[in-house]
């Protein structure tokens, strides 16, 4: 650990990419991300790696696929729109199992929408977006050290399961300022080699990296063997954070800046006696379903808060099932809910009871 | 009486590179020829330890199979970008893209173009057969004025769907590339001038200088319909006018 330096949320995750011995960026501008790509085209040359600012986001990803082939830590960044476009290739990286960590720093959407924060983009995140049976590391930072935490843990987690990973922030995350204090890098040069990598053909059999396999009964065991890296992640991989939730009758699900947001909104519910708590997923994909489903059996509510129209509060639902009920509040086009915002809907769901001056 | 034994000189055999794997193109089809010109080049030049095959969306989808090298499949159009990301990772290796016309010079043309642009250390090898041969004889970019293809059934119409598209020309005028050419398999002679082209932008690249495109015509017997000695011969009449042969650009 180093000095605490002052830093916004897009530079400090281009510094964490770099410190966790990633060597290659492919970007193209888009706001709200620019940052992350020119903080990287002044920096990633320094530390010895390349950076091509590509003819386009399609580009980008596929500089990915060959910089990850080719054995290296490999990044790229963009914002909503732009990862629609890199969605073909995260599905060609998902289905040769290559490793690379993609960042959205998300805005409104859907269609070109607006540049202010978003969490419209979960599904695209979650669910697949691109085609095929695929499955994504999801990472949802709500401060920006985490977010250099979660970034340098994203290349582990990519190098380890040889899968793409998201990091999903959204432009109040990528532009605003923190104190952070990175961690110490990683050297490159000691990462484990990848034996699939194309090096070239030298003292070895040619390895060849490919989705493409004509035979169903070649590809359905591929797949079937991708399937059971999955049920690894999500048996080891799950991440979340609880806040408050020990004696609360009522809980707010929320990701990201909501959940950092909603932080305060819990201590403001405290404050006029409302037993709140806050279930914070750091990890959409695999999602915490058993922490979800423990909570519901103890508590009356749970609320999910979001900046979309309703996307991760189907997860809850299938988490919670009947056990609880399962309001949503959402905040679209780039609005961002306030904490009182939040308080006021949390109080829709509380009771009082006149005679001892509780509520539940 | 002295006897003589005979010396047995061997004068042809498969070079090193070529993987002992049957091609999967139709009889009498350049592909295969183009496949064995660059394995034969990969010798020659010693680089088959350090070469990596970057495969297309079509016909040649299996090219890295047919390759004693390492090699990877792409997405239809993107091969020059993800040859971008692993030359710019490794720029030991040599890396070639094999790609058609409608990988190359329609859905690709982003990516061919600016990695061309950029000067990329790489080599592509073009085949232009003015034909989607694959999905079974749809129109190209480079299909010729008139030519019938199943989604062109009365013809290319330049009114309705453009003129062909001259790639090298288009490449050729950028600043960064050092030799762009173009060449063709319909005799013996332009196989060998093929052969010395696509040496040329192989080694080039070996010598750290730069982008290469070799486009080469070919043919489509199955697709356009032809016997292959009749599709020589449409080549050598029709698609050079369209298609002029010869160097472009040679900065080497």
């Amino acid at each position: 650990m180093g000095e605490k330096i002052l830093i916004a949320g897009n530079d400090a995750i281009a510094e964490a990419g770099i410190r966790a011995g990633c060597r290659s960026y492919f970007g193209y501008p888009i706001t709200p991300q620019n940052e992350l790509l020119e903080y990287m085209s002044a920096h990633m040359p320094k530390a010895g790696g390349a950076f091509v600012q590509a003819e386009s986001e399609i580009g980008a990803i596929y500089m990915c696929y060959g910089a990850s082939a080719a054995g290296g830590r490999t990044m790229t960044s963009s914002s909503s729109p732009g990862i629609s476009l890199k969605l073909e290739g995260i599905s060609y990286l998902a289905g040769c199992d290559l490793p690379c960590v993609i960042v959205n720093v998300a805005r409104g959407g859907p269609g070109l929408g607006n540049i202010a924060p978003a969490q419209g983009d979960y599904f695209q995140a979650t669910k697949g977006g691109g085609h095929g049976d695929y499955r994504m590391v999801v990472l949802a930072p709500a401060t920006i050290p985490e977010a250099t935490e979660l970034t340098m843990l994203a290349f582990d987690l990519a190098d380890k399961y040889w899968t793409p990973v998201l990091v999903l922030v959204d432009g109040v995350l990528g532009q605003m300022m923190e104190p952070v204090e990175f961690c110490e890098p990683v050297d490159p040069t000691t990462l484990p080699l990848k034996p699939w990598a194309l090096t070239g053909a030298q003292g070895r059999p040619r390895n060849i990296v490919t989705s493409f396999f004509l035979d169903p009964h070649e590809l359905s065991e591929i797949n079937l063997k991708r399937q059971d890296r999955y049920r690894r992640i999500e048996a080891q991989e799950v991440r979340y954070e609880e806040f408050e939730t020990g004696d609360a009758t009522i809980v707010i699900a929320a990701y990201g800046t909501v959940a950092r947001i909603a932080k305060t909104t819990v201590k403001l519910a405290r404050n006029e006696g409302i037993k709140l708590g806050l279930l914070r997923p750091i990890t959409l994909w695999p999602f915490p379903y058993a922490p979800f489903r423990a909570l519901s059996n103890r508590v009356k509510t749970i609320l999910t808060v979001e900046m979309s129209a309703g996307q991760m509060v189907e997860d809850v639902r299938l988490a919670v099932a009947e056990r609880a009920e399962t309001p949503f509040y959402g905040e679209l086009g780039g609005i961002v809910p306030t904490p009182r915002g939040i308080l006021r809907e949390v109080r829709k769901y509380v009771s009082y009871d006149a005679e001892n001056g509780q509520s539940f | 009486m002295s006897v003589m034994t005979p010396k047995m000189v061997k004068v042809f055999e498969r070079p090193r590179s070529l993987a002992d794997i049957e091609f999967t193109y139709c009889p009498g089809c350049h592909h295969g020829l183009i496949t064995r010109i660059i394995a034969q080049v990969i010798d020659e030049l010693g680089i088959q330890e350090r070469t990596v095959v970057v495969g297309p969306v079509g016909c040649s989808v299996f090219v890295y199979q047919w390759f004693r090298c390492d090699g990877i499949q792409s997405a239809h159009g993107r091969a020059c970008a993800v040859a971008t990301g692993i030359k710019r990772v490794n720029p030991d290796l040599i890396v070639f893209t094999y790609q058609g016309d409608g990988d190359l010079a329609a859905i690709g043309t982003a990516e061919s173009i600016h990695a061309a642009n950029r000067g990329e250390n790489i080599t592509v090898i073009f085949i232009n057969n003015q034909i989607y041969g694959m999905t079974g004889g749809q129109m190209a970019p480079t299909t010729l004025i008139g030519q019938w293809a199943t989604s062109c059934p009365e013809g290319r119409d330049a009114g309705l769907a453009g003129y062909p598209i001259r790639f090298a020309e288009i490449v050729a005028q950028l600043d960064a590339p050092v030799y762009v050419t173009r060449q063709s398999l319909y005799d013996q002679k332009r196989i060998r001038a093929t052969s010395r082209a696509i040496k040329k932008a192989f080694q080039y690249q070996v010598e750290g200088k730069g982008y290469s495109l070799v486009e080469i015509l070919a043919n489509c017997p199955t697709s356009w319909h032809m016997k292959p000695v009749e599709s020589n011969r449409w080549i050598a009449d029709e698609v050079v006018k369209v298609f002029p042969l010869g160097d472009l650009v040679d900065r080497g």
